[in-house]
């Protein structure tokens, strides 16, 4: 039977009816209309479904929506402010750091909520925060480019 | 080379539209996967129309709609869709800039264009394309032969250009099928038997039941089953609920073997090949080996089955109203799947349109196709209703097509200088070829998925070899290298337990890991430089170059440190797409984890168009390939395919990525040559070219895990 769950997503409050038991990425997606995160494997195995709650990177294909409240929850459209993108979605288009684009949306979350609590992180960090994203195009160089330049004109421009 | 793409569809208005809005609308028939196909032929259109590349509108593939160029396949795109929109933008500047001398009364030699705004340095009067043309039809043919721009005037081709989409990746808008909506969508999901062979004996209509109550739609045709739901997570529980109500009757299953020795024995179709062409003539005999020869070695190489393993599941739109059926696919053919889907479906063909939407990358012959035939079966029991279907994680690992196990068996003579005098390869594969091409029979239909569970079933076709020249099993069977005498055999395995098709590179993968280990191989055995050894071989020049531009970036990585091994590889894809060489270090841990410390690429790909796109194929395919070569191998067992998750199926991780560098040898004026699966094959052999220099072990059969290497170690 559904429930009443309220979501802080992007900044806004949502009061959902929704079965108990429906992961977050469903409610996201097709309640919301947030279809930034991807629904990759349904088993916390891809990554491509990340969200930030709280700041962290959080994978939504398999936690229900319920345990969420009370959290905040940022998407992929949530870190845009309008047309303007964050610097992260920003140096990911300079850098074309992604090719078929369905992982891309976990790997800039992750790469968000690495360099929200450490701003410098050298490349074992980096690694180890993408560790869990998959990618099968190939372009985890390119991706890990775009990580690089993005600290460097963070240093460069203070 | 005559280009199918403007044989079949030779009018400029099947390419191109100039608006009366100061667009330009440019129409490819090749579908924008990843690979930016996209963005190159908008850069190519910009240039030889000198209009800004913002102003270039790529239009959607659809039936109908957009120049029927097949398949977006075998890294043709920019020999056929760039040359093809090029030329078309050539001739549409040619005849405007004609139009607009009559209009302005002026000598056409006196127009000069800059944003589609054309002035007269006789009158300085102007107009512009978009008062010219203004959205009407052109109705003049490409003119194969105008003139185009020469690379020294080019301000957009071989520049960094903007990749297109990539706003709408970045900040989450729908781009993918995935993210569709429609008034009055529901969700499907597919209900497949645990494996190839089992069908369904019954329902558990008490299962029915309670599914039906709780307004979920459950669709059956035979064996094929599928639930509806307005809940897309209504849908995954109900396909799971209908799953336990499923009596399934199993068969004999999957019998367990080892595909390695029944490549070798089970029936098949051997076939010599000459210049990359099989021949339909008896083989020859290998015979014993020269007596003059100075060293005479043999080996077999081997690779499993791997995956496409697309990291989203694949999926489509389909609506069917009114006898029209409407489905929206990542296919990566959206005619050829159109004739196919109507022959499935037992639809007149003029009553089914198709439109591409992006999809995950593909990578070849995935789940796209028959994801669209599930979609249009449960559309089609729900007119009306539009349907967003969608397979799950386990659908796409276990039923999807995978690319076949290989064995390749190579023996080479050299003479007492080190030359190879005598070359003998053969290649065992099941096919790579089962894509849904239209034909007699419903072959294409018989090629979906779906159409082997329904109530009238039809029976996968047996597949025949294919005789084009660098296909499928036999591609880059044929090395570059000038052997004299060289024995060359394509064999089609008939028999082989799992489901094959089209997977990046096709047998080139295997061809070329066996060619380029065995050729580093008889490099050490006779105490040569593996870069020399090789150029020793080689006649083409460009060949020649990128050889050498790698072993140069390589000689700069100095000795490898203990543990670690340098290995270089070659291929030219199909002998005439792009050239590559691609030089890689591994350290080869304690624990026999094999660690990618940095690589090189060097590629001629001709003419340069958009060199980040460029890039990222080449690279995208260095780290494919080397997941293959490291972790990948489907499994199955009698109860069907194993690999069904990211667990049981493990590829390449940001944990084991190496620093790439890519040295483009641009070609301006040479003809574009496909590059997407050019660094597949020599990647993989690079790499275990490099294990063998850390290790001193030969491992001649992918994956190279810890395991395998443990093993080899002991042995």
């Amino acid at each position: 039977m559904p429930v009443g769950i309220t979501l802080n997503v992007n900044g806004e409050t949502h009061e959902i009816a929704s079965d108990p038991e429906t992961p977050l990425i469903y409610v996201l997606r097709n309640r919301l209309g947030l279809v930034g995160a991807k629904l990759g494997c349904g088993r916390e195995q891809c990554g491509a479904c990340a969200v930030l709650v709280d700041g962290e990177a959080v994978l939504s294909c398999v936690r229900a929506a319920s345990e969420f409240e009370g959290n905040s929850i940022v998407t992929l459209e949530g870190l845009s402010d309008g047309d303007t993108l964050s610097d992260v979605q920003r140096i990911f288009v300079e850098e074309s750091a992604a090719q078929c684009g369905y992982c891309t949306a976990g790997i800039i979350i992750a790469v968000t909520a690495l360099l929200d609590c450490n701003p410098n992180p050298g490349k074992p960090e980096i690694q180890a925060a993408l560790a869990d994203h998959l990618c099968r195009c190939g372009c985890h160089g390119g991706v890990l480019k775009a990580v690089d330049r993005l600290i460097e004109g963070r240093a460069t421009n203070g | 080379m005559a280009n199918l793409s403007l044989t079949n569809n030779p009018d400029l208005d099947d390419w191109l539209t100039i608006g009366a809005d100061g667009r330009v609308a440019v129409r490819s028939g090749k579908v924008d996967i990843g690979q930016r196909i996209s963005t190159a032929v908008a850069m190519l259109a910009a240039e030889e129309l000198d209009v800004a590349i913002e102003r270039i509108d790529v239009i959607e593939v659809a039936t109908g709609r957009s120049p029927n160029e097949g398949l977006t396949s075998g890294s043709n795109s920019m020999q056929e869709s760039g040359n093809a929109v090029r030329l078309a933008a050539a001739t549409a500047r040619h005849h405007l800039l004609g139009l607009a001398a009559r209009a302005l009364n002026v000598d056409i030699a006196t127009l000069d264009v800059d944003d589609g705004l054309i002035q007269s340095r006789a009158t300085n009067r102007s107009t512009t394309y978009w008062e010219l043309a203004g959205g009407e039809a052109l109705g003049i043919p490409i003119d194969p032969d105008v003139q185009v721009k020469a690379p020294e005037a080019h301000r957009i081709v071989g520049r960094h250009a903007a990749t297109r989409n990539m706003d709408d990746i970045v900040s989450g808008r729908p781009y993918f099928v995935h993210d569709m909506t429609m008034p009055g969508m529901v969700h499907g999901r597919v209900v497949r038997p645990p494996h190839y062979h089992a069908r369904l004996r019954s329902l558990d209509e008490a299962v029915t039941g309670r599914l039906a109550a709780d307004g979920v739609g459950v669709v059956r045709d035979g064996s094929f089953l599928a639930v509806t739901a307005e809940d897309e997570y209504a849908a995954v529980k109900a396909a799971e609920r209908l799953d336990a109500g499923a009596d399934w009757q199993f068969g004999d299953g999957l019998e367990p073997q080892d595909v390695f020795t029944r490549l070798t024995e089970n029936e098949r179709v051997s076939l010599p090949v000459v210049d990359g062409v099989p021949q339909r003539q008896p083989v020859p005999e290998l015979g014993d080996a020269p007596a003059a020869a100075a060293v005479t070695m043999t080996a077999r190489y081997e690779k499993p089955y791997y995956m496409h393993a697309s990291i989203g599941p694949s999926a489509a739109l389909a609506l069917y109203e009114g006898g029209k059926l409407s489905v929206w696919t990542h296919s990566q053919g959206v005619y050829i799947l159109r004739a196919s889907l109507a022959d499935a479906l037992d639809m007149p063909i003029e009553n089914l349109t198709l439109t591409h939407v992006p999809g995950s990358g593909c990578y070849g012959h995935n789940g796209a196709d028959d994801a669209a035939l599930d979609a249009a079966l449960v559309a089609r029991a729900r007119p009306g209703t539009p349907v967003l279907l969608k397979w799950t994680r386990e659908d796409e690992h276990a039923w999807e097509p995978y690319g076949s196990c290989m064995v390749l068996q190579l023996r080479a003579s050299l003479d007492s200088d080190g030359i190879v005098t005598n070359w003998s390869h053969e290649t065992y594969s099941d096919t790579y070829n089962t894509r849904p091409r239209p034909g007699p029979e419903k072959i294409g239909a018989a090629r979906l998925l779906a159409t082997r569970h329904l109530a009238d079933p039809l029976s996968a076709p047996i597949a025949q070899p294919v005789m084009v020249r660098h296909s499928g099993i036999h591609r880059n069977l044929d090395p570059l290298y000038n052997f004299a005498d060289r024995r060359l055999v394509k064999n089609l395995v008939r028999n082989m337990p799992l489901r094959t098709s089209a997977l990046r590179a096709l047998g080139a993968y295997g061809n070329v890991f066996a060619i380029e280990s065995f050729m580093d191989e008889l490099a050490e055995a006779t105490g040569q430089d593996p870069v020399d050894f090789r150029l020793r071989h080689l006649d083409d020049r460009r060949a020649v170059d990128v050889l050498k531009a790698a072993g140069q970036r390589m000689s700069q990585w100095g000795k490898a440190a203990d543990g670690c091994g340098h290995g270089i590889a070659f291929a030219q894809y199909k002998n005439i797409q792009a050239y590559a060489a691609v030089g890689i270090e591994v350290e080869v841990t304690d624990d026999a984890n094999v660690r990618l410390r940095r690589a090189v690429i060097a590629a001629d790909a001709g003419q340069v168009v958009d060199p980040g796109g460029l890039t990222s194929q080449l690279e995208g395919g260095l780290i494919q390939a080397a997941s293959w070569a490291l972790y990948e191998e489907v499994r199955f067992e009698r109860d069907g395919i194993s690999s069904r998750d990211w667990d049981s199926y493990p590829i390449l991780r940001f944990d084991n990525v190496p620093a790439i560098e890519t040295v483009l040898l641009d070609r301006p004026d040479a003809p574009f040559l496909g590059a997407g699966e050019a660094t597949a094959g020599p990647s993989g052999a690079a790499i275990a070219n490099a294990v063998r220099r850390a290790t001193g072990l030969t491992l001649r059969r992918l994956p190279l895990t810890p395991d395998a290497l443990r093993a080899a170690a002991l042995a």
